[in-house]
């Protein structure tokens, strides 16, 4: 395209070689990052696979499914940590996606101008704040808040039901999986809020105007107009904050409970993958314990495949329902 | 359509507007609680040890005064590292998956592969930089602290910088071709520019994330309890001394963590609010 | 872009910047329970002759790997390798100072030292066998007091570590079921209770939770002001963990005859000994690459051994007698070549 329009316009000719010459070197410049990219991230995943692949022999498919983990016995199985991993991140996205919407819609629909700079700045600012304080903060501000007022009420309100209320039953000690999805929450709010309010800027202004023209409210044009032109990149922050709940470890270990057994309530202690492998793997003491821990690892790039694998299918079926 | 059904049409088109609104507002005031909640405590505990000594000492050891000097030159030292070998190579990778290879498998593949490597255990990244740089080199030092860095960043950057982009309208392209300008002039002046908001949103995140990372720090740079500013050797660093002295038995430490933790929160803000304050104004 | 620049504009200049005044370090690395007592002897060490040593804490599991990957001068452990790892690796060890893991609960009316425990009870409550404080188990080893019928809460640490290693390596010495069903390790597949994050995370966990128990640091009991427990050791006799309990410790354990020190000090025998006392290790090449840096580091430790016992003291931490000390030394002599 770009020699057609050379062809009918002829600019001086140093500069068109000079363009084209830059053209090759920028593309091959692009081109190499994201081959680097794909190498060095491939190599991580691989690294992991391979440092695995001991603990994966040994134990076969139990690892996935099993419930014992123990470092004496050298009998290492992983279903408890991918439970909990599930279960976190669930709970994180459930609570994170609706409130980062929220924010993304109030800081490009709703505020005022002046009020829009200082509510994202203090929104990121949630971002920057170390995980390993959100951990402190957990263990000794928001567990003991959750264990006076939040589990009791829930156990009271829930616990009775059938099905659910196994969910929310057990001793109100304020750790346990809702806790920690709902710090697990608060640390992706900033990452999917800040992508879904700068996607949402970039919808063409044009579009948004002609149905404000055809007596659309703000909300209509929300719906109507800036989430479907937005959807991918919108799916892409919350991709980019459910990996974030995938992969925290430390804010998780402090209120998580860490206990290898299996419990269904999420007032019960759980584990996550990146916990655990936080957890043990400094002091982890012998080669089966530590290639299990990466192996560990290396499930979490599995979990989350399935999970973005999922997600894509989802993506893909509802583009051809609407047939676009 | 009679009148008083369009009005009830109407109406709840409104109630529905308000509704929705609303709820955004509240969202977003959810999410300044949990700002205040967090941010409050830091502030009380971290505000006692606050002081000049925090910039002009080293670290001590328990029981002597002392500040984080080493550390927060270390650490400025290694998340720059780490933002020159991310940045760059994230925001190329991206204009790569946005305007050059667009639609092709391999870009879904390199997608994909970034995908899952955002939900990497931090700590996993580290382990990999260490078998690549520590191990060969024999010693922990400033330069494999920056690479773990960069490759926790890494992802934030390429799918941000790519989404952004392809946001940007195909009319702005083609007018840019149009006018003969070579593709790669296109990019660097007209499509960075248009997604430039989101391309410094991505480096943000990506700094955000990897100013409080202790993970992938503890088996790179390690830490330093002395002065250094020379990344071969092993660097102080502002996450894992928070993580050593806030797990430590003495309550002058616990306050220097704090302290720590306010000082990196307070540089994610000023680093947010001044990089969008200067987008705004060249902008 | 130009902020970019500027940042590698910066990045080269640190790289250039590699002559400044560089005074001479060596790096050590592995136990958290002998961070704060390193990094003070360091600091000291430091002041009076210019020689950096640089210690972090990065879990004694990491320490150990550390020194055989040969990244660091020095590795520290909570817990002794056996003398055929140590040839196999061409590694020393020698034992540097002493603590105490200290049994810690939260009882209505129960004060510090108020609760007496001996090592098997202990480990029946670590087991799950023993639920209630009331229980007549509890109730004969304190006649005095009037126990709850409570829940006994039980919590441990959740990452694996020295202090738990300590722990469970006593209990499986005084009782056999822990020992079969459990075993020691830095961690352990626990039989119940709920698992908190490092000394701080069970020290909050113990705090909050009315009728629980768990296990801490000696220094940590003392700046905590957290109810410990008195302990029956192997001589039948309750000790109140202290500095004098674990020095007894040490001086009625075995040192000379232990090859390598491969030695834990738990279940010691003296009279007045300290039954969960605990030791770091430190492990250094018996061939170092640098003896020059091999021999930095020696001297370090010589200073820290011989003239660092009062701060050690000073952070609740034991020094080791003077004997001890001396077969230290000769064992530097034999085994370690550092010029």
């Amino acid at each position: 395209m770009s020699a057609t329009t050379q062809q009918t316009l002829p600019p001086p000719a140093r500069r068109r070689s000079r363009g084209a010459a830059g053209d090759t070197g920028f593309r091959v410049l692009a081109g190499t990052a994201a081959l680097l990219v794909l190498i060095l991230l491939g190599a991580t995943a691989a690294a992991m696979f391979w440092g695995g692949l001991p603990a994966l022999r040994a134990f076969g498919w139990h690892f996935f499914v099993g419930v014992e983990w123990d470092p004496v016995a050298k009998r290492f199985a992983a279903l408890v940590p991918i439970y909990g991993t599930l279960v976190t991140s669930a709970i994180a996205m459930l609570i994170a996606v609706p409130v980062s919407f929220g924010i993304a819609v109030f800081l490009t629909e709703v505020a005022p101008t002046w009020v829009r700079g200082p509510v994202a700045a203090a929104i990121e600012l949630l971002a920057g704040v170390p995980s390993i304080i959100y951990g402190m903060w957990g263990l000794f501000v928001f567990v003991p808040f959750m264990a006076d007022y939040v589990d009791p009420f829930l156990d009271a309100a829930l616990g009775p039901l059938p099905v659910i209320g196994a969910l929310f039953s057990g001793p109100p000690m304020g750790i346990g999986m809702l806790t920690a999805g709902i710090i697990l929450a608060i640390m992706v709010i900033p990452f999917v809020s800040a992508v879904m309010r700068d996607v949402f800027t970039l919808v063409p202004p044009s579009l948004r105007e002609s149905a404000f023209a055809l007596g659309a409210t703000r909300w209509e044009v929300v719906r109507g107009v800036v989430l479907p032109y937005t959807r991918t990149a919108v799916v892409g922050g919350i991709f980019l904050g459910l990996g974030r709940a995938l992969g925290e470890t430390m804010a998780v270990t402090f209120v998580l409970g860490n206990a290898h057994d299996f419990s269904i309530s999420l007032l019960a202690p759980g584990n996550s993958i990146a916990a655990a492998i936080a957890n043990e793997f400094t002091e982890a003491d012998s080669d089966i314990y530590r290639q299990s821990l990466i192996a560990l690892g290396f499930l979490l790039f599995v979990v989350t495949f399935v999970v973005l694998a999922a997600a894509k299918l989802m993506l893909l079926r509802m583009a051809r329902r609407e047939g676009t | 359509m009679s009148s008083a059904r369009a009005r009830a049409l109407h109406r709840r088109r409104r109630v529905v507007n308000l509704l929705g609104l609303g709820a955004a507002t509240l969202a977003t005031l959810f999410g300044l609680v949990w700002l205040v909640w967090i941010l409050g405590t830091t502030l009380w505990n971290g505000a006692g040890a606050f002081d000049a000594k925090l910039f002009t000492e080293m670290t001590p050891p328990p029981g002597e005064a002392g500040g984080l000097l080493n550390a927060i030159v270390g650490s400025a030292i290694i998340i720059a590292l780490g933002i020159a070998f991310g940045t760059p190579v994230g925001v190329m990778a991206g204009t790569h998956l946005a305007e050059y290879a667009h639609g092709t498998a391999l870009a879904e593949v390199i997608r994909f592969v970034n995908d899952i490597l955002l939900s990497a255990p931090s700590i996993v990244i580290g382990l990999f930089v260490y078998a690549l740089v520590v191990q060969p080199t024999g010693h922990f030092s400033g330069w494999a602290g920056g690479v773990a860095l960069a490759l926790v960043m890494l992802p934030v950057v390429v799918r941000t910088s790519d989404e952004t982009m392809r946001l940007v309208p195909a009319t702005l392209r083609e007018a840019a071709l149009a006018l003969g300008a070579p593709k790669w002039r296109m990019i660097v002046r007209v499509v960075w520019p248009a997604a430039r908001t989101g391309i410094v949103t991505g480096i943000l995140l990506g700094i955000a994330r990897i100013s409080g990372e202790t993970a992938p720090l503890l088996f790179t740079a390690l830490n330093n309890q002395y002065w250094t500013v020379n990344p071969a050797n092993p660097m102080a660093n502002i996450p894992v001394v928070i993580f050593q002295f806030a797990l430590s038995p003495y309550d002058q430490w616990h306050s220097l963590a704090w302290a720590g933790a306010l000082l990196m929160t307070l540089v994610v803000l000023v680093l947010s609010v001044g990089a969008r304050a200067a987008l705004r104004r060249r902008g | 872009m130009r902020f970019t620049r500027h940042l590698l504009a910066l990045a080269l200049g640190c790289a250039l910047s590699v002559g400044t005044a560089q005074a001479q370090q060596i790096t050590g690395a592995g136990s958290t329970f002998v961070y704060p007592v390193l990094s003070k002897w360091s600091a000291d060490y430091a002041r009076k002759t210019g020689v950096q040593v640089n210690y972090q804490s990065i879990g004694s599991g990491g320490g150990i790997a550390q020194i055989k990957a040969g990244t660091v001068d020095f590795g520290a452990s909570d817990a002794p390798l056996k003398p055929a790892d140590l040839t196999q690796a061409g590694l020393a060890q020698f034992p540097l100072v002493i603590g105490g893991v200290v049994p810690v609960v939260n009882l209505p009316g129960v004060k510090p030292g108020d609760l007496k425990l001996s090592g098997p009870v202990l480990a029946d409550i670590f087991l799950g066998r023993i639920k209630e404080w009331n229980d007549p188990a509890i109730a004969k080893l304190n006649p005095a007091l009037k126990l709850p019928a409570m829940h006994i809460g039980v919590v441990h640490r959740s990452d694996g570590s020295g202090t738990t290693f300590n722990f469970v390596n006593y209990l499986s010495k005084v009782s056999p079921q822990w020992k079969d069903r459990v075993g020691e390790g830095t961690s352990v597949s626990w039989p119940t209770g709920v698992g908190g994050k490092g000394n701080e995370g069970v020290a909050a966990y113990v705090e909050r939770l009315k009728g629980s128990i768990g296990y801490v640091e000696y220094a940590y009991v003392i700046q905590n002001k957290m109810k410990w427990t008195m302990m029956e050791n192997a001589a039948g006799k309750f000790v109140r963990p202290s500095a004098e309990s674990f020095q007894a410790a040490a001086a009625s354990a075995d040192w000379a005859h232990a090859q390598d020190f491969y030695l834990v000090m738990t279940n010691a025998p003296g009279a007045d000994a300290y039954p969960i006392a605990a030791t770091v290790f430190i492990l250094a090449y018996k061939q170092p690459k640098d003896p020059a840096r091999a021999k930095t580091a020696l001297d370090f430790f010589r200073y820290a051994l011989q003239m660092g016992q009062e701060t050690a003291k000073s952070l609740d931490y034991v020094p080791f007698p003077a004997p001890v000390v001396q077969q230290i030394e000769a064992y530097w002599h034999a085994n370690i070549h550092a010029q």
